[in-house]
């Protein structure tokens, strides 16, 4: 039994978790419980960049903390929350594929990067190379969960995810820079392909985006 | 010395084949036949048990003037062959004994008779086989004997379709094995073990050599997707030789895999272990899934057949990942846990059989859903059933728990293994044998619920009465053998340490000196299983719990309607039936595996016709595998069978085109 | 001074008997704390137990032999295994004699008889239950074979007191695999148990039910034997995720007396703990589907799956 540092253990076990919570939000069924589920991964996942500023001693990685746990662990939930609420989106999660052989396939895809990092990289330090092949498989699951979900709010949870897996690959490893900037960045991306996808979906709704009219559909005054 | 003794007994059970011929229809005829035959295979389980726990001496070799005159017939008994020689003739001399209680109710015994002694004899000719040729012979001897049988009744048509879909499975597997050995033989063409095991062979003439030994042997011991005949013709049969296609001659085809693979060729690769591992696998659960779709209790034990040669299968492929990586005692380990599996399936399997052969007789049934509340009726039955249901369904302290305990410390053994293809396929392997581990408990409990446990589905099953003597007597000594091998299973494993140590090079995992008390892993290992220390703390657990309860409390019983929530029905048919219990699995499983539909056709309010449930399901190895493959073959004997129907001037073409032919490939050739 | 460690053993043995429907009733009150109301003693399933074994057994016309011994088999088994799970001392005398394999095969073998009780009467709601708990049970025991997989490869060994006893050296450290075990064994644990979400204990009302279902004919002795083998495989599953996971306080082999009485003291904590935990998490979920409960399985066996494909990868995870 390899004896490692708290550091190592901690990073992992947290990397873990995220991995977790990917498979968690493959197992929802429910609208608001996929949303919580995506909370609860941007929450780990802001606790997993604190850790590496705290053992890399890079301080700019808590902002980057902050901006996940902001943006995407309150902010973005609590909007999508109530945009669920708002236009009467189906509260159930529709999957292409049953969720066992959904989960099954994300196995597949765990071991599947777990074959491509770690051979590849056997001359790097082990503590990278492991996160790095956890931080490939966050992507993976977030791209399966993508494909295999029709609702357009699973579909933008899971591009969310992706994004997650990204930033904790980045994190990962020492000294890559502008991650703060690149991290604040995909974050306005994500604003607005979430902006974009609903503005799409009321326009189908009411035939129209314009504020204007959709002033008409209230009830009450014309 | 001993194998003199052995070839003799077989003759003598060829002779008693005549014999059953000749005396078949009077009523003598079945005590001389069953009789002799147990006689025969006692006296060689004798000879087999002597040669494996006497001192080790090297292997004796017997070569008789019989055969292809430069080859001459070769014999030869080594620890491995006494092992499968174990196996078949403790087999062979249960269902003997068996016969004689149930072959009073065969109705056409001169189909039976002359074929069982002749059976037996080509099963324990096969493990003693020493050349191809001997081997070959042996094999197809088998497996026209037990065709036969399987024909027995042939009135039934679906025996007629059973027998054919044998012959034809049985035909593919010789001729895979054929070309085996003559991969083997090499361009020399010398056809005896000892050759061949002397000149080696190249990467690519054994990989091929494992193909066909994979679909020859494999398709004999029911390895999906070649198992369809499987449970065509192992229910077809008679029950004492159901018991010993599916107990012993399954055993004979992993004889002749283990032979091959471990012995003749040599040279082990990696890969194939992950090959074997994953067929393993495979057939473990798909096996156990099938089972549990039957309502035919024989058809169920046909198919959980299936899924203990998959277990067999997994210990083997790990042995030969181990051994293709050194690593000795995890390759013993393994290999000790797939012989014990063999050994204990083989018994329980056997006493399973029995006990469908007597609610078969008892009731004329043998459909579950036509049963029910037979534990009254036959109580002796019911109970050894239970014992074969809970060995089979690995529960300690029984001896199919001990064979699994092993094979899932060979799979923890298994991290050393250094290639990337086995770090992935090891652990789903691992899964997939826990999840039929699981499913064989469920099995069972559906078996032995329905057939024996509830109220009685249909007259006949309220007809039922217990059967003979001699039958309990074998049920019962099985049942016991169950338990002691569960008990001690360091002491049988002890039998099997020379075949181990021949194939593997390593010891048998045993507790210094106390065999009959721990039963250790690997030597060294910090885990054990002792079987004596958890029956007796159940015993002791049972008898205090009693003695307390009873001082504490009441020990009145009192007799009532049953309950039912205060609406009992009167009618049996409220009760589960064997499909409605393993509905929940087939939902869970067989939407995906199966394509399992249900259909409800209900009428109209004020209609009076009976309404309809149907569940549909497919079984893929048939439909993408067998069924296309019999129409292209159909398709190409229909155009070749054009040839037929030529006129004289063509077949005179055909004479000439051929001449032609091979005068130019002799031209070119040079 | 070392305490003789038969004592320790026969004391274990008895202490998890007594202890069972103690902790039952932690649950209950607990539960019935967080619902406001008062709810019973924590003493009341012992006078539950008492009263019920004090009553005839009333056995259905045609309940066989195999219906009446029964609840004996299933909580001899239960018993039986939870002996070998190291509650306030490792390395026990007996537990050299089955390792982590036994015991859920154990716990198998007591599931193996009640289900086939079930069917003894031959009434539609034993067939219910019957089916549905050997559907869970056929997702559960795969779960937990692959945790226990987990677990013995990061301590090379499948014998739970040594396990026990190496991660309570610290051995291990905070490991992934250990992680996802964890989340997996305590989703096999409520599963087994016929906890919610999987299974409702107080229900009475037979199609949600999954245990009750198949036991719903037994009364009397019988009942209160199968009640307790219930409460005992509860303590057990509690003890065994104590001691993998949470190993501190756990005496030594060849402790003292002190040492004892504190590792005592622990193990009732960790069993309190437990059992408020459990509480406080059946009263925040609902029950589920009953095919819903095939996916969580499915999950859990997944979450094993990989926890040791992770080890079998690496060392290190």
């Amino acid at each position: 039994m390899q004896q490692h540092g708290l550091a190592f253990d901690v990073a992992h076990l947290l990397a873990g978790g995220m991995l977790l919570v990917s498979f968690v939000l493959l197992y929802q069924r429910r609208m608001f419980a996929v949303l919580n589920s995506f909370a609860l991964h941007a929450i780990v996942l802001a606790l997993a960049v604190a850790w590496q500023a705290f053992v890399q001693d890079a301080p700019h990685l808590y902002i980057t903390a902050a901006i996940a746990l902001l943006f995407k662990g309150i902010i973005i939930p609590v909007a999508l929350h109530r945009i669920v609420v708002r236009l009467e989106i189906h509260r159930e999660v529709e999957t292409v594929i049953g969720v066992g052989p959904t989960m099954l396939g994300g196995i597949g895809l765990v071991a599947l990067s777990i074959l491509v990092v770690l051979p590849v990289t056997a001359s790097s330090a082990a503590f990278a190379r492991e996160d790095l092949a956890l931080a490939l498989s966050i992507v993976l699951l977030g791209l399966l969960m993508m494909i295999t979900r029709r609702n357009a709010i699973t579909q933008v949870v899971g591009f969310m995810s992706i994004e997650n897996g990204l930033i904790l690959a980045a994190t990962g490893v020492r000294g890559m820079p502008l991650v703060v900037e690149i991290s604040v960045a995909f974050s306005i991306l994500i604003a607005f392909v979430v902006f974009g996808v609903f503005f799409f979906r009321i326009r189908e709704r009411f035939d129209t985006l314009d504020v204007q009219y959709l002033g008409t559909f209230r009830g009450g005054q014309g | 010395m001993h194998l003199a003794a052995v070839l003799d007994l077989i003759l003598v059970l060829l002779a008693l084949g005549a014999a059953g011929a000749a005396t078949a229809r009077l009523a003598a005829g079945r005590i001389v036949v069953y009789g002799g035959c147990f006689a025969a295979c006692a006296a060689l389980l004798g000879l087999a048990g002597a040669a494996l726990l006497g001192p080790e001496a090297a292997p004796s070799t017997l070569s008789l003037p019989l055969g292809l005159p430069w080859l001459r017939a070769n014999f030869a008994l080594d620890s491995l062959s006494a092992v499968f020689l174990v196996v078949i003739d403790l087999g062979g001399a249960m269902a003997s004994l068996y016969g004689l209680g149930y072959g009073r109710h065969e109705h056409e015994p001169d189909r039976v008779l002359p074929f069982f002694p002749l059976f037996l004899a080509g099963m324990n000719l096969v493990v003693v086989a020493d050349d191809a040729f001997a081997f070959l012979v042996s094999w197809e001897f088998m497996s026209l004997s037990s065709w036969a049988l399987v024909l027995a009744h042939h009135r039934e048509k679906a025996t007629l379709h059973a027998g054919y879909v044998y012959l034809v499975m049985a035909s593919i597997g010789t001729v895979a094995l054929l070309l085996a050995f003559g991969v083997m033989a090499g361009p020399g063409g010398d056809y005896a073990f000892a050759a061949i095991r002397e000149h080696g062979l190249s990467a690519g003439a054994a990989s091929a050599v494992l193909v066909l030994v994979l679909v020859g042997a494999g398709s004999k011991a029911g390895l999906v997707p070649l198992h369809a005949w499987l449970p065509l013709a192992h229910p077809a049969a008679p029950s004492h030789v159901s018991a010993l296609m599916s107990g012993v001659m399954t055993k004979v085809a992993v004889y002749a895999a283990v032979r091959i693979l471990f012995d003749l060729v040599g040279g082990v690769q990696w890969w194939w272990g992950a090959i074997v591992m994953g067929l393993g696998a495979l057939t473990a659960v798909m096996g156990i899934l099938y089972a549990l779709m039957q309502h035919d209790l024989k058809r169920l034990l046909a198919y959980s057949t299936v899924e203990n040669v998959g277990i067999v299968f997994i210990g083997l492929g790990l042995t030969l990942a181990f051994q293709a990586d050194g690593l000795v005692t995890a390759a013993a380990l393994s290999l000790s846990a797939a012989l014990f599996h063999v050994f204990n399936h083989s018994v329980f399997k056997s006493l399973l059989f029995f006990g469908a052969g007597a609610v078969q007789t008892a009731t004329g049934e043998r459909d579950m859903e036509r049963l029910g509340g037979l534990i009254r009726f036959m109580p002796v039955t019911a109970l050894v059933f239970l014992v074969g249901s809970a060995s089979i369904a690995a529960l300690p302290p029984f001896n199919g728990f001990a064979s699994e305990w092993l094979v899932l410390q060979a799979i923890l053994a298994s991290p050393d293994l250094p290639q990337w293809a086995l770090k992935f396929l090891v652990p789903a392997v691992g899964a997939m044998l826990a999840l039929s581990a699981a499913l064989v408990a469920a099995c069972f409990v559906k078996a032995f619920g329905i057939t024996f446990l509830g109220r009685p589905r249909s007259k006949s099953a309220l007809q039922a009465r217990e059967t003979d003597a001699v039958s309990r007597g074998v049920m019962a000594a099985l049942a016991g053998l169950c338990l002691f091998a569960g008990v001690f299973p360091g002491v049988v494993m002890e039998g099997f340490a020379p075949a181990v140590r021949q194939l593997s090079g390593g010891a048998v995992p045993v507790s210094e000196g106390a065999q009959w008390l721990l039963l250790l892993p690997q030597a060294g290992s910090r885990s054990a299983y002792s079987g004596v220390v958890v029956f007796v703390l159940i015993l002791c657990a049972c008898a205090l719990t009693f003695f307390v309860v009873r001082a504490v409390g009441s020990s009145r019983t009192r007799r009532a309607p049953a309950w039912d929530c205060g609406f009992p029905d009167p009618s049996p048919a409220t009760q589960y039936t064997a499909d409605s219990f393993a509905e929940p699995i087939r939902r869970v499983f067989g939407t995906v595996l199966f394509d399992a539909r249900e259909s409800v056709d209900l009428p109209a309010p004020g209609d009076m016709r009976a309404a309809r449930f149907e569940v549909r399901m497919r079984d893929y190895a048939w439909d993408l595998l067998y069924e296309p493959v019999a129409v292209a073959i159909a398709y190409a004997a229909e155009r070749f069978n054009r040839v037929q129907f030529f006129s004289i001037r063509r077949y005179l073409t055909m004479v000439f085109g051929a001449l032609i032919f091979l005068l130019s490939v002799v031209a070119l050739w040079r | 001074m070392a305490v003789n460690p038969f004592v320790l053993q026969a004391g274990q043995a008895a202490l998890v008997v007594a202890l069972a429907p103690l902790l039952t009733g932690i649950v209950r009150k607990a539960k019935a704390r967080l619902l406001r109301r008062r709810g019973a003693s924590v003493f009341q399933p012992y006078r539950d137990l008492l009263r019920l074994a004090r009553k005839d057994a009333v056995l259905a016309e045609n309940a066989s032999w195999l219906f009446r011994s029964t609840p004996y088999v299933t909580f001899a088994c239960i018993w039986a295994a939870a002996v070998f799970v190291p509650t306030f001392a490792t390395r026990l005398p007996l537990s050299a004699a089955a390792d982590l394999i036994v015991i859920v095969a154990l716990l198998g073998t007591s599931r193996f008889m009640l289900a086939l009780a079930g069917l003894d009467v031959g009434t539609s709601f034993g067939g219910i239950g019957s089916s549905r708990e050997m559907m869970i049970a056929s997702l559960a025991e795969p779960a937990m074979l692959m945790i226990i997989f987990t677990l013995a490869l990061m301590a090379r060994t499948t014998d739970l007191s040594t396990i026990a006893a190496d991660f309570a050296l610290g051995h291990v450290g905070l490991r992934v695999s250990l992680g996802l075990a964890l989340v997996a064994l305590i989703m096999v644990a409520i599963a087994e148990n016929a906890r919610i979400p999987v299974d409702n204990p107080a229900t009475h009302l037979e199609l949600t039910m999954v245990h009750e279902a198949m036991v719903l004919e037994y009364s009397g002795r019988h009942l209160a034997l199968i009640e307790a083998a219930a409460s005992l495989k509860l303590l057990l599953y509690i003890s065994l995720i104590g001691c993998v996971f949470v190993p501190w306080g756990i005496a030594a082999p060849g402790a003292g007396t002190g040492a004892i009485a504190a590792s005592l003291a622990a193990f009732a904590g960790k069993v309190a703990i437990g059992a408020v935990l459990l509480a406080v998490f059946e009263t925040a979920v609902a029950k589920m589907r009953v095919f819903r409960v095939s996916e969580f399985l499915t999950g859990a066996l997944l979450l094993g799956l990989l926890a040791a494909l992770l080890l079998f990868v690496s060392r290190s995870f």
